[in-house]
């Protein structure tokens, strides 16, 4: 009986989250396009040295992160998939959403404090499921970037 | 206060270092939250909950991280990191450690 309920849960659940979570999945990624076309404004960079430091007239540190997690579908995905080895196609998209997201909030936070160039970006990860000690391949990450955003003085962009 | 992950403060001169300072928290997740969350991972995307509870207690780290360095008298702090470790199941710390300095 109780394997009976787990297959029907199965059925239902597997077919539902594959149709939301790609629909999710699509609806993020066009607005993450989107937002990143608007964002030429402002220069990204890992590089730690400041381009024509005379100019500068103040800098403060940002941070973007966000909280992401693969839906039932991926997660089952990701179980097979440690049957056979290989690429791991449902988390690799999960941590570059989640990078993507975090870097486009960090730019957000840079614009709002009138910065032209983030300097230093660096990112971090976590793996929260671990925290709740979930099982079967549910993954929930966090992705945090930051970095020190610039403002110049005469609002010219110096090259990095 | 200043607070950056380069090493040097844009448009300011450091006149001396002061040394390390780190600000850190421990927090558990919230039942309410938790349950949000697991529907979450049946659809996946963002776990809002978790963004705001993580943001929130980063700041915290952060603000005790300048209350050290307050402490020691330093105008800012330089080369800021971030660590997060799960530390026991159901429980993250956030750390914010970086170098007190005094400005010219």
């Amino acid at each position: 009986m109780d394997t009976l309920i787990a297959l029907i849960w199965q059925l239902i659940a597997l077919p539902t989250a594959f149709f939301i979570g790609r629909f999710t999945e699509r609806r993020h990624l066009r607005d993450l396009d989107e937002r990143e076309s608007r964002s030429g404004d402002i220069i990204v960079t890992n590089l730690k040295t400041i381009a024509d430091p005379a100019s500068v007239e103040g800098g403060r540190m940002v941070i973007g992160h966000v909280v992401i997690a693969t839906d039932y579908w991926k997660s089952f995905a990701t179980r097979m998939r440690n049957l056979v080895g290989g690429e791991m196609k449902s988390a690799q998209s999960l941590m570059i959403r989640g990078r993507r997201e975090a870097l486009m909030r960090l730019i957000e936070n840079a614009r709002e404090y009138g910065a032209t160039e983030v300097y230093n970006v660096r990112y971090q990860f976590s793996n929260i499921s671990m925290m709740r000690g979930s099982k079967g391949g549910a993954m929930q990450v966090e992705i945090l970037a930051y970095g020190t955003a610039i403002v110049r003085r005469s609002q010219q962009i110096a090259s990095p | 206060m200043i607070i950056v992950n380069t090493e040097t403060i844009p448009g300011r001169e450091v006149s001396h270092i002061l040394g390390l300072v780190q600000g850190n928290t421990i927090r558990a997740k919230h039942l309410g939250r938790d349950i949000a969350a697991g529907f979450k991972n049946l659809v996946g995307g963002e776990l809002k909950g978790y963004t705001e509870l993580l943001t929130e207690a980063r700041r915290e780290a952060v603000q005790r991280m300048m209350a050290q360095a307050e402490q020691l008298g330093a105008d800012a702090i330089v080369n800021v990191r971030f660590t997060t470790s799960a530390v026991a199941q159901g429980a993250a710390e956030l750390y914010a450690y970086g170098t007190a300095v005094k400005l010219v």
